[in-house]
């Protein structure tokens, strides 16, 4: 890497060869803004918003993808380049619906800052926006094509990023739309649910299903008892929502804050991922002593377990039947402490607050449900959270930490840890050593970490008895690891992590929006931090867990276990073939 | 750069190839019959004549052959007895096909008012009082090196390819083994690209030449998407050898192993002809491993393209060869260094590799000797509109406009008055009828504010609106816009929408809709700048041309439309205003009976009047009125 020289706005500008001049004008402490910008993936130049003048050049030319070049001379604040920069503005305005303030990213939109950084005033072009149907078919996201700019970012993190392609460019000239295939519902495409395409959507056209109005009609009805629990991964992610900085725990205010919001009964999922634990780890012994089917893939995230089911049925039985902590949490608050509570069970409004929008999907899977009442009824992410406590005017920052209610109280370090990759294979290795053994076991901490392509493998031994294992961070490192077991490679893999999302529920589709991988890095430390200080670190010595299995769940396995605690999974190919 | 050492071709291989194609042809029947089955020819009907001569004359050769250029006097057939010239019959109908026979046969002499005109060979006896092929104004201005075999030979037949010296530059390179300096020869020539963009053709081998990679590809780009040009399809129908043969030589001068014809759809016998002669080439061993016995092996795979426009712009052409949607990619990268599959890639226009064979056998200085200082060799266009004879014309470069309009096409039809004419498709310009003696080569015609393009140019005469003309373009560029950068995709639709403002809309326009309409006017220069100055590709940093190139010469309709509103070439339905003649009328009651809203009203026999209200504009009182009473402005 040579340094270069390039003059920006008069000035000269030290550079990197390789750094375009989007990132050397950075240097400068000039913003080009950009739409279609994505930090680490090939520019795709679709938005035009970045271009600058480049003196010997015919036109104006976009930054993100100019390399800076030596003694280039590049001017960014040019009457062209701003009458450039505001037309655009103005053009995806006129294609815009006007209805800024009813929209939910009011406030936290790219094209609403554009246009004021712009100072556009009025509308000036003839052309009506196209009409598009609004798709709410998904239980996880709403897609609402008229607010799209086709920057074209969600169709990249879907097809580049995840490998699943549900979405993409259709049609031609202004009636192009991003569509999936034959201009299909939402739900009837390959979506996972993943909420990646939200995370990076600039405007409104991508949004999570809005389950606050449910919850808030939930919290004022007298009628009913309103459970909430919240999993590990946004305790470590609301702060920055609240000013806080980024990689902070909050588990404390959050029950806190939960409790001000009108929370009845205020739990950790840290608690169920113990118990996911314990389950899983029961079924992985009881798999490896019985020979199969191995190995065995986890099933806590639930895009995941949708893309098995869609496009790997043969691999469904190697999934664990084990529900997902949200679900275990929901089973247990309604199935047994309600009852125990002396709660009405269909009168007890259970709310789970995840980093996930396939979390939404999760909880409204039939198999999810008994005796008609779902275990999970409603599911806010870490965003509609904020907007909740926002709504009532609590500051997180500002309230007093508190801990969360008695029996579903106490969780370890393994449960928290449960929320970044690799940990739920670290949590569950801990206790599936114990129960092959009878001996504590400091499991060999798997990160699949980017380096690795999101893929990491290793060999434990317990007991003289070796056990491959894989971590795969993210759908296209599962992909990529079934296609190499599929070719012969990995036959000794016995236990298999999948988490939909690269890095694990850190980066989930429901998190504050940050692109920043330094703010995803330190969300991941804050939850390993946890584990590392907790003098609880093994969910089996869990006491409370303990206190669960003496009083209703017998031992991990166990048929009331299976009952309220295991599922079971569809071949989703099969039913579209059928439907078809 | 690659240091490849190339094993020359030995010339004998090719001689006996040629040799043997020589003798076949030569063993064929006497009196040979050919039937212009170009797409132009097919669909005037030029599969009957085919049928109807097999039928009559069973002991003739009759074959195909490829577009000779002049649409206009489709289907075309010429017949040639042996030992004379070959004689070209025109807009044949089947009822003639008897007479033509005859002729054929000798038994009765053609006379000069049924034939188009005779082409006597070197050895062959003309027709007595027959006009020369050569002295046919079609034909006569013309330089036709490119187009030579189209119309003359059998498209289908290797044999009549190699007869007529086709693939003998690529023999003769392959003999010489001359492969260092095949870039710059091309560039000494002065070839430039004919897609469009002019750029030289020798100095981008190059840049994929002095690469390292060993794949690199080229393609052929047949994906002619201008409303208004077919000269590629002709090219490929016509002599697809030549086509081949032309991509044979770029590929051997830059390297590249796998080449592509990334052809559209919509082209399905241009593609059929294509296969046809990849199949002979390769059994001849001019394509594939080893050509000729040299060290030089190349393949030519088909693309077919499902129709966007877009994807004649190379960036997303290597998108949809590659299996995705046709959306241009920003460069650098260039193509050049990285393309296909991120393999250097060159992409070169049809006619630009059908023109190598002709600059490699007439040398680069004598190409180069061709045309203006910056424009060599000669250009295909495809003349259409209002003009007597339309056509594929080819012109050495720096003639002017004139010639090809009013010589060669023979001016615009039934008296009426030339208005200007539109060249370069959608990126193109117009330039009006007082600056004909324009040069027609790249730099006259972009200093002129037009381009060449890929070579469409539509004559259009007083009867056509030029806002028009702007709103049909920009209409096709709308919709043909991939969609992905914002300035292309909104802003031709906002510059359509504002050209629809002011050619529609006269009727009950509302006080708010024409300051609305002055508002959007307001615009379009901003506009247009912003859609050039920011668009991703060429499509879109072209797309306003034909709205800044009619804007500056013919202002004065523009402001006819807006402020008057009034369309004066009448094309603007909307804006025009019927009215009847009192003196003229007899009040037959025609009018009122057809008019569809019944804005016309008057008693039998009784002069009748127009409710302007309530009329649409629609024209029928004008088209029933047989007193010509109705009066339209």
């Amino acid at each position: 890497m040579n340094t270069i020289t390039l003059n920006i706005d008069g000035r000269a500008v030290e550079a990197m060869s390789g750094d375009t001049v989007l990132e050397a004008s950075l240097a400068l402490g000039v913003e080009i803004p950009t739409l279609c910008h994505m930090k680490g993936k090939l520019p795709t130049g679709s938005c035009r918003m970045c271009v600058v003048e480049v003196d010997g050049r015919h036109g104006l030319i976009p930054s993100c993808s100019q390399p800076a070049e030596d003694g280039m001379v590049v001017r960014t604040r040019s009457a062209r380049v701003l009458e450039a920069r505001r037309t655009i503005v103005e053009l995806l305005l006129a294609a815009h619906p006007d209805d800024c303030l009813y929209c939910a990213r009011s406030g936290d939109c790219t094209l609403q800052d554009l246009a004021i950084q712009h100072e556009v005033r009025g509308r000036k072009l003839p052309a009506p926006a196209e009409v598009h149907p609004l798709d709410i078919s998904s239980p996880s996201i709403i897609r609402d094509p008229a607010k799209c700019v086709l920057c074209g970012k969600c169709v990249r993190v879907c097809e580049e990023t995840m490998g699943i392609g549900a979405i993409d460019f259709t049609g031609r000239g202004s009636s192009t739309c991003i569509a999936p295939a034959f201009l299909d519902s939402l739900n009837a495409s390959s979506c996972v649910h993943c909420g990646q395409c939200v995370q990076v959507c600039p405007t409104g056209a991508l949004t999570e299903q809005d389950h606050l109005e449910q919850v808030w009609e939930a919290l004022v009805d007298p009628e009913l008892t309103v459970a909430v629990q919240h999993a590990p991964s946004v305790s470590v992610s609301i702060a920055e929502l609240f000013g806080l900085p980024a990689g902070q725990d909050e588990t404390g205010r959050l029950n806190a804050a939960l409790r001000l919001a009108g929370f009845d009964i205020v739990c950790d999922t840290a608690f169920a991922a113990d118990l996911t634990v314990m389950e899983e780890a029961a079924e992985l012994v009881t798999r490896i002593r019985e020979n199969g089917p191995l190995p065995m893939f986890t099933s806590c995230s639930p895009g995941w377990v949708k893309l098995v089911e869609q496009e790997y049925p043969e691999l469904i039985e190697h999934i664990s039947s084990c529900r997902s902590p949200q679900q275990m949490m929901g089973s247990v608050l309604k199935r047994l402490h309600a009852p125990e509570q002396g709660i009405d069970s269909a009168k007890l409004f259970s709310v789970a607050i995840m980093p996930c929008t396939a979390k939404k999907f999760e909880a409204e899977r039939p198999e999810m449900c008994a005796d008609g009442l779902p275990d999970v009824d409603a599911v806010l992410t870490t965003r509609e959270l904020a907007r909740l406590l926002n709504r009532l005017g609590i500051r997180l920052d500002a309230v007093k930490a508190e801990e969360p209610d008695h029996l579903l109280n106490l969780h370890s370090g393994a449960g928290k840890i449960f929320g970044t990759s690799g940990g739920v294979m670290t949590a569950a290795l801990r206790t599936a050593a114990w129960m092959l053994t009878g001996k504590e076991h400091e499991a060999p901490a798997l990160e699949a970490v980017e380096g690795h392509e999101g893929l990491s493998r290793a060999t434990v031994e317990i007991s003289g008895k070796e056990i491959g294992v894989a971590v795969a961070s993210g759908t296209q490192a599962a992909r990529r690891l079934i296609q190499e077991m599929k070719a012969g490679l990995h036959p000794d893999l016995q236990f298999i992590e999948v988490m939909t999302c690269p890095g694990g529920c850190i980066s989930g589709g429901g998190q504050p929006r940050a692109q920043d991988p330094e703010v995803l890095r330190s969300r991941m430390l804050a939850l390993r931090g946890l584990d590392k200080a907790a003098g609880l670190r093994q969910s089996h010595n869990n006491p409370d867990l303990q206190e669960l299995y003496r009083r209703h769940l017998d031992h991990p396995g166990s048929k009331t276990s299976h009952h309220l605690l295991h599922t079971s999974y569809r071949d989703r190919g099969a039913e579209r073939k059928q439907s078809a | 750069m690659k240091t490849t050492q190339v094993h020359c071709a030995d010339p004998a291989t090719f001689a006996h190839l040629r040799e043997a194609a020589s003798a076949r042809s030569h063993a064929g029947k006497g009196l040979k019959v050919r039937v212009g089955t170009g797409t132009c020819g097919l669909s005037a009907g030029a599969r009957a004549c085919l049928d109807g001569l097999r039928e009559r004359m069973p002991e003739a050769d009759v074959r195909e052959t490829g577009c000779i250029g002049l649409c206009s006097s489709e289907p075309m057939l010429d017949v040639q007895p042996p030992g004379k010239a070959r004689l070209f019959f025109g807009r044949v109908q089947p009822d003639q096909l008897d007479r033509i026979t005859a002729i054929a046969r000798g038994t009765e002499q053609p006379s000069a008012a049924e034939v188009l005109f005779q082409q006597p060979g070197e050895v062959s006896e003309a027709w007595p009082g027959i006009p020369l092929m050569s002295e046919h104004p079609f034909f006569k201005h013309q330089q036709r090196q490119v187009l030579l075999g189209c119309g003359t030979l059998d498209p289908g037949s290797l044999d009549e390819a190699l007869e007529a010296g086709g693939w003998a530059a690529l023999a003769d390179l392959l003999a010489s083994g001359r492969q260092q300096d095949l870039c710059e020869r091309v560039e000494q020539a002065g070839l430039r690209g004919r897609g469009g963009g002019g750029f030289p053709t020798g100095r981008k081998w190059r840049f994929a030449r002095d690469t390292e990679s060993t794949e690199t590809c080229l393609i052929c780009n047949a994906d002619e998407g201008d409303p208004g040009a077919f000269m590629d399809r002709a090219l490929i129908e016509g002599d697809p050898h030549r086509l081949l043969e032309g991509m044979a030589i770029a590929a051997f001068a830059i390297g590249a192993r796998e080449t592509w014809i990334y052809i559209r759809a919509e082209y399905p016998l241009a593609i059929k002809r294509l296969e046809d002669a990849i199949v002979q080439a390769k059994a001849a061993g001019l394509i594939g491993d080893k050509v000729l016995g040299s060290s030089f092996s190349f393949d030519v795979h088909i693309k077919q393209g499902a129709g966007a426009f877009v994807c004649g712009e190379e960036t997303a052409l290597i998108q949809s060869i590659e299996g995705r949607r046709g959306m241009p990619r920003p460069r650098p990268p260039y193509p050049a260094s990285r393309g296909l599959f991120g393999h250097p890639t060159i992409i070169n226009n049809v006619e630009t590799l059908a023109n190598l064979p002709t600059l490699l056998g007439m040398g680069e200085q004598a190409f180069s000797a061709q045309g203006t200082e910056g424009s060599k060799g000669t250009k295909i266009f495809a003349l259409s509109g209002k003009v007597e004879r339309t056509g594929l014309v080819e012109v050495v470069m720096g003639k002017p406009v004139s010639l090809i309009v009013n010589e060669i096409g023979g001016g615009v039809p039934d008296g009426r008055k030339l208005k200007a004419i539109q060249i370069g498709g959608p990126s193109g310009g117009c330039i009006p009828a007082d600056h004909l003696d324009l040069p027609v080569d790249y730099e006259s015609l972009k200093n002129f504010g037009a381009m060449i393009g890929s070579g469409g140019l539509v004559v259009m005469d007083e009867e056509t609106c030029m806002v028009d003309v702007a709103r049909f373009f920009m209409e096709f560029i709308q919709r043909e816009s991939c969609g992905k950068c914002i300035p292309c995709r909104e802003g031709t639709k906002q510059l359509k929408a504002i050209l629809d403002s002011i050619c529609t809309g006269r009727r009950n326009e509302q006080g708010a809709e024409a300051l609305d309409r002055i508002q959007g006017v307001m615009q379009i220069e901003r506009l247009a700048r912003v859609i050039q100055d920011t668009s991703l590709c060429g499509l879109g940093q072209s797309a306003p041309n034909p709205v800044l190139s009619t804007l500056k010469w013919f202002r004065e309709e523009y402001e006819a439309h807006i402020f008057a509103r009034r369309c004066p070439a009448r094309v603007c339905t909307d804006l025009l205003v019927y009215t009847i003649a009192e003196d003229a009328c007899n009040g037959c009651t025609a009018c009122a009976r057809i008019c569809p809203t019944g804005a016309i009203s008057g008693e039998r026999k009784s002069v009748h009047a127009i409710d302007q209200e309530r009329c649409t504009g629609c024209g029928e009182c004008l088209r029933i009125c047989r007193k010509h009473a109705v009066e339209v402005n």
